[in-house]
């Protein structure tokens, strides 16, 4: 036997990715698909009517947001399902039982939710770049954004899959906070086209923030400074994860 | 003094207007084979929810070979397996998987060749590869067990382990368990089969309504709270009432006997009386009957 202090996290990390890597047909095939669907009928019906940020097609502006949106949704459902599902079948003791600290128990399932989010984010890309003609300004924009992105998705995830008892409860989570927020961030649009109020109102919205970001990294252009959006989603990841993590200090739900 | 493998001390929990633990106070020492026996919802699975940290507590210390539950929850936790009494599992795995991956959350790698053992005493080598969900109840309830066991905790603390498990490995099962008692785990068990309880355990504590109403060894609860019985056939069974027996079916007349010195003058009373004995046989005490004469009496 060997004991040492980072297994039990890099156990549970393996665990959690293998869970996803195992059924990867539905957890990043079928979102990748669902991104080239999108990409296009968008494509299609706009690309030759619309420019963005002056000369940029239409369809290599939609790409990034695709990407983002992708990536955020499978980050939020990678956490939130495998927590939902591990509480309602009971098998949530097994993570429970063993000598894992509370932040190992965060740090595991953020990390699964972010490489997650991260395949499909590729997958989509990959599949897309056929399509597109689509520059990479500053890569190291783009990863950050991604990660960034990922762990807060997966942060919320790991709160919803705690707080929710049932599947419906998550569903309204996703719904009702994660698929507006997403789809007012700027996925299919950039915010200058909007009325001035409305581009006030999307300002709140911090997943417009992840996603400007991140399309920073592709045209090196935006609406608002990439450094803003990182000082926002840095400040938000922050306060979800200590958040997360005073819930899970507690037990909130899991150690009633 | 080594430390006792278990100590809970004033433990209390309560769900909403439900009293589910009232203050309960139990130390098990190391090597022990004990029994935490109790009716349906007198809070057996509440007390090892709370001592291996999957329930908070509103009250009360709980440790393990020392080390506190909360403060200390590392060492607490790698001291402890518990066997759950829900049939839960993780369907995405097969046996071996889950049986690393727990290994690995205990911080234990290359765990196979305590992984292979654990299998071949529970009878599941042959089941190693399958998937979770293709194994029946039983065989799904030993692979409980043997998660319990990967990181060969001291004190194993095992809810029901036998429920829907067939006679025969049952029987392994308990061949297992005692082995591992043998080699000095302390062993905690509930079940509501008494006649297990009665042969495993060497000390008893049950439980009613959130409280300990009776605790000792077997032998003295066995003692203390059932009287033998003697069972007579008379040629004249209606003579026992006379005598302080009860008359039952078939000409046969019980006597109830606090000790067995009671038995040789008993014999001679009933002689005295002229009365012929057909036949005898001595009802033991049993388990069960102390287990129903506690409960009512609590
Ligand atoms: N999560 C919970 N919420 C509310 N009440 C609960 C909860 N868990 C247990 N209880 C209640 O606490 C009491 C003790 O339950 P517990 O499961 O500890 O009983 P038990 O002795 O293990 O019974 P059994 O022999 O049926 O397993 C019961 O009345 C039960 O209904
Ligand atoms: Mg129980």
């Amino acid at each position: 036997m060997v004991h040492d202090a980072l297994t039990g996290f890099r156990t549970l990390l393996y665990k959690e990715v293998l869970r996803f890597w195992k059924v990867g047909f539905q957890t990043v095939g079928a979102p990748v698909l669902n991104a080239l669907l999108y990409l296009l009928i968008f494509s299609h019906v706009l690309d030759r009517h619309v420019t963005v940020y002056g000369e940029v097609a239409y369809t290599a502006f939609l790409v990034p947001g695709l990407v983002m949106m992708s990536l955020l949704q499978n980050a939020f459902a990678n956490s939130s399902s495998s927590l939902i599902q591990s509480k309602i079948t009971g098998n949530i003791i097994f993570v429970l039982l063993p000598p894992l600290s509370y932040r190992e128990f965060y740090a595991a399932y953020v990390i699964a939710s972010v490489l997650r989010g991260l395949f499909v984010g590729m997958g989509v890309l990959l599949v897309s770049l056929p399509f597109v003609d689509l520059p990479i300004a500053a890569p190291g924009w783009i990863f950050a954004f991604g990660l960034m992105g990922g762990a807060i998705l997966g942060s919320l995830g790991v709160i919803a899959g705690i707080w929710a008892d049932k599947f419906d409860q998550l569903a309204g989570f996703q719904n009702f906070l994660i698929m507006p927020l997403t789809m007012l961030s700027g996925v299919f649009y950039s915010i200058r086209s909007l009325p001035d109020f409305w581009q006030k109102v999307s300002h709140i919205n911090p997943f417009f923030f992840m996603i400007d970001g991140f399309r920073y990294g592709f045209f090196g252009q935006s609406d608002v400074s990439p450094w803003l959006s990182l000082a926002v989603v840095g400040i938000c990841f922050v306060f979800l994860a200590v958040l997360t993590l005073a819930m899970l200090a507690r037990g909130y739900k899991l150690r009633a | 003094m080594t430390v006792p493998a278990i100590r809970i001390t004033s433990a209390t929990k309560r769900y909403g207007s439900l009293q589910a633990l009232a203050g309960v106070d139990l130390e098990v020492a190391q090597g022990e084979f004990f029994g935490l026996l109790g009716p349906n919802g007198a809070g057996k699975t509440t007390l090892i929810s709370a001592l291996s940290g999957l329930v908070r507590p509103d009250g009360g210390t709980f440790e393990i070979m020392g080390f506190n539950v909360v403060s200390d929850y590392r060492n607490a936790r790698r001291n402890l397996g518990v066997v759950p009494q829900e049939l839960v599992f993780d369907p995405f795995f097969s046996v071996r998987e889950l049986l690393r991956i727990q290994s690995g959350y205990f911080g234990i790698r290359n765990n196979d060749d305590w992984i292979d053992e654990i299998l071949a005493s529970l009878d599941l080598t042959a089941k190693a590869g399958a998937n979770m969900r293709m194994l029946s109840g039983g065989m799904k309830r030993r692979v409980l067990v043997a998660q319990a066991l990967v990181h060969r905790p001291p004190v194993i603390v095992l809810d029901e382990p036998t429920a829907g498990v067939d006679v025969e490995l049952r029987q392994g099962l308990w061949q297992f368990i005692r082995k591992l008692n043998r080699d000095g785990h302390t062993i905690v068990l509930t079940t509501h089969y008494l006649e297990e309880a009665e042969t495993l355990c060497g000390r008893i504590a049950m439980l009613k309504s959130g409280r300990v109403v009776a605790l000792d060894t077997t032998e003295n609860l066995l003692r203390r709270f059932a009287s033998h019985a003697l069972s007579v056939r008379l040629e004249r069974p209606e003579a026992a009432a006379a005598l302080g027996g009860t008359v039952t079916a078939g000409g046969w007349a019980d006597f109830p006997l606090d000790r067995y010195e009671d038995l040789e003058p008993l014999l001679a009373r009933l002689r005295e009386a002229g009365v012929r004995i057909l036949e005898l046989r001595m009802g033991e005490a049993d388990l069960e009957r102390v287990f129903v004469e506690v409960m009512n009496g609590a």
